[in-house]
């Protein structure tokens, strides 16, 4: 149970400047997931929060208190690795129990409290395996079981889901969100995949090159990307991007086709319009603002993926939901969803 | 019928043929040694290259525990390989460690150094080596020789016990650490029970060397209560004969703590050099 804080924490190694100025509030109990893409410090920053790596400059603070010196074993900090870092030499009862073992708690208290634990996680009949003995998706249980038996001010994941496939996946995240309304804890979450920021998310953070991009709740970022770069990284699949000229009440496209956008906002500095493949609609040829050839046509069932190229502009993809008879080949007319639509001014920033 | 195909029969044979033919070749000379040791001294140059003396003995033996230095000898090279065996180890696994986790100036150099003191010709600094340990006082005591041997497998034993060190995951230590132990520690706790290989592998290494080691101890030791194992069979060389007989019975038990001390870390040293082996 904690309020976490960053005020400009900054973080080099040598002369390289990984992250800057970085400000961020964290809510006592809220789930917040890093994004970004690979590279650009998210492991860094919660090994900062967790304090393995020093903070070059700038201030944290928990729950008011300034924690830059503080040891990690200090902190009550909980911490789920990617490669789960279970110690293989103890058995499962002994991972977990490890930080009372620690701090020397009475050995009836340890067993009763791993055996709970073991419970919720579904490990009961395995405490006394090793972790070589053990599933991908075990492992990721005893890691867990790990950090939530301490009853930590805050539980940090860095990837934790990454090493597992795609079904265990989707349980462990249903596992976590669960953990999470249960122990109502503070959560910090990395990871790549879009479907587990949005899904656990109470606050996404967008990093990219070194700096926050964009802080707010997965739909917000969503609806109202701030900048061209989030808008493209937030949203599966990826939102389309069309350079076009800004003029009086709207835009024009590379192949002449004149899009009015309602905005009150300058639409004269746009120069490039977003639109999510879901806010593209299939229109009969000729009725809508562009004229598309299906490139290839992906039936998923629930929805139809339309991979179209559009004279003078290139490729777009177009998302319906439910199915469409469409073939690779066919002439198709589009219509954008202007209210859906974004604009970009030259330095990337959304015009509103 | 399976429809898996066995591999020829021929080449079963053939596999085994060549490890028997190995183990002959590295066996043979601790046979001719133990033979030597049995064989009845007046036996020795009559019966040549016979495979089987006619007539066995442990008169050798005895004669070489009993009649000679030799149980003393073999005490100072004991004490000797101990001491060298474990200061080292000690040393290395310290030194291992900080090379294998942490940053700090000078490391480079200081790695450069120690690959650099082990390109020199023994033979070319043994009089220095010479002259420091008599200025010290410390010729013909068995200090001289833990201290120089120490000094000369630490490189080595330092590389060694930081790939081990290096196959171990950081993670580890820093779980470790966020579950609330101090550096120390997940160190004690966490990584000292997964180096055990390392540190037995470390231990037999330097023991051996230094078991066998013969030009220091020569040129430092030549009072004969201070001497080693290897020194002291060169005191079965005399001026006008070899004592064969005796010599290698004293090299037949020779052999045996160094046998014992590897059948004791054999476990370890197994795990070691696989884990060794396929860090990454
Ligand atoms: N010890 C180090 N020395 C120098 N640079 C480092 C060090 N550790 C990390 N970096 C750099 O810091 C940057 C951020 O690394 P970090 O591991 O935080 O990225 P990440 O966002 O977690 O990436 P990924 O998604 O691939 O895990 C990278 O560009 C990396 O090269
Ligand atoms: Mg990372």
């Amino acid at each position: 149970m904690a309020h976490l804080e960053l005020k400009d924490v900054s973080k080099s190694y040598g002369p390289v400047e990984v992250l800057r100025d970085i400000n961020l509030q964290i809510a006592d109990g809220e789930f917040v997931v890093l994004v970004g893409p690979s590279g650009c410090g998210k492991s860094t920053l919660l090994r900062m929060i967790a304090g393995l790596e020093p903070i070059s400059g700038g201030d944290f603070l928990i729950d008011g208190a300034h924690m830059n010196d503080v040891r990690p074993r200090d902190r009550d900090i909980a911490m789920v690795f990617q490669s789960y870092a279970l110690y293989p030499h103890m058995d499962v009862g002994r991972n977990m129990g490890f930080s009372m073992e620690i701090r020397k708690e009475p050995t009836e208290t340890r067993r009763s409290k791993v055996a709970e634990a073991a419970q919720t996680l579904g490990l009961s009949h395995l405490i006394d395996r090793l972790p070589k003995a053990l599933s991908g998706g075990q492992r990721q249980r005893v890691a867990m079981g790990r950090a939530i038996i301490r009853n930590p001010r805050a539980f940090l994941f860095d990837e934790p889901l990454s090493n597992l496939d795609a079904a265990l996946r989707v349980e462990m995240r249903l596992e976590i969100a669960r953990l999470h309304q249960k122990l109502g804890s503070t959560m910090i979450y990395v990871t790549h995949d879009q479907v587990e920021a949005l899904t656990l998310a109470d606050r996404i953070v967008v990093l990219h090159g070194g700096d926050i991009q964009q802080v707010g709740s997965p739909l917000e970022l969503y609806e109202r990307p701030a900048n061209r770069f989030v808008a493209q990284f937030i949203g599966s699949p990826t939102m389309n991007v069309v350079e076009v000229e800004g003029g009086e009440t709207g835009v024009t496209t590379r192949n002449g086709t004149l899009i009015s956008v309602p905005r009150t906002s300058d639409t004269r500095r746009a120069t490039a319009l977003g639109i999510r493949p879901e806010h593209l609609e299939v229109v009969d040829l000729n009725q809508g603002d562009l004229t598309a050839v299906a490139d290839v046509v992906e039936h998923l069932g629930s929805d139809t993926n339309i991979y179209v190229k559009v004279d003078g502009i290139g490729p777009l993809m177009v998302r319906k939901h439910g199915n469409i008879p469409a073939r690779s080949g066919d002439r198709i007319g589009l219509r954008i969803q202007v209210e859906n639509a974004h604009l970009f001014a030259p330095d990337g920033t959304t015009l509103s | 019928m399976s429809i898996m195909r066995r591999r020829h029969p021929l080449f079963a044979v053939g596999k085994y043929a060549a490890l028997l033919f190995y183990l002959a070749f590295a066996l043979f000379p601790l046979y001719w040694l133990l033979k030597i040791a049995l064989t009845p001294d007046a036996l020795i140059f009559s019966e040549g290259t016979r495979l089987l003396p006619s007539a066995m003995t442990w008169s050798n033996f005895s004669a070489v525990l009993f009649a000679t230095d030799f149980l003393a000898y073999f005490g100072n090279s004991l004490i000797v390989s101990l001491g060298t065996a474990f200061v080292t180890t000690l040393v290395a696994a310290g030194a291992g460690y900080a090379f294998s986790r942490f940053v700090f100036a000078g490391k480079k150099i200081i790695i450069a150094v120690m690959l650099i003191t082990q390109m020199f010709p023994l033979l070319m600094i043994i009089a220095p080596i010479y002259k420091i340990v008599a200025d010290l006082g410390l010729l013909n005591s068995l200090t001289s020789l833990i201290v120089v041997y120490t000094a000369f497998n630490i490189p080595f034993a330092t590389f060694l016990m930081q790939s081990f060190f290096d196959g171990i995951p950081k993670d580890l230590e820093e779980a470790a650490m966020m579950d609330g132990c101090s550096r120390f520690q997940a160190l004690r706790k966490v990584v000292f029970p997964l180096t055990l290989p390392g540190l037995g592998a470390t231990l037999g290494f330097v023991f051996t060397a230094a078991w066998s080691e013969l030009l220091f101890a020569l040129m430092l030791i030549s009072r004969n209560d201070a001497m080693t194992f290897p020194v002291g069979l060169l005191t079965f060389v005399s001026k006008f004969s070899v004592d064969w007989g005796q010599m290698m019975a004293a090299g037949v038990l020779a052999l045996i703590p160094s046998c014992l001390f590897f059948i004791f870390i054999q476990r370890y040293l197994v795990q070691g050099l696989t884990s060794g082996a396929v860090k990454g």
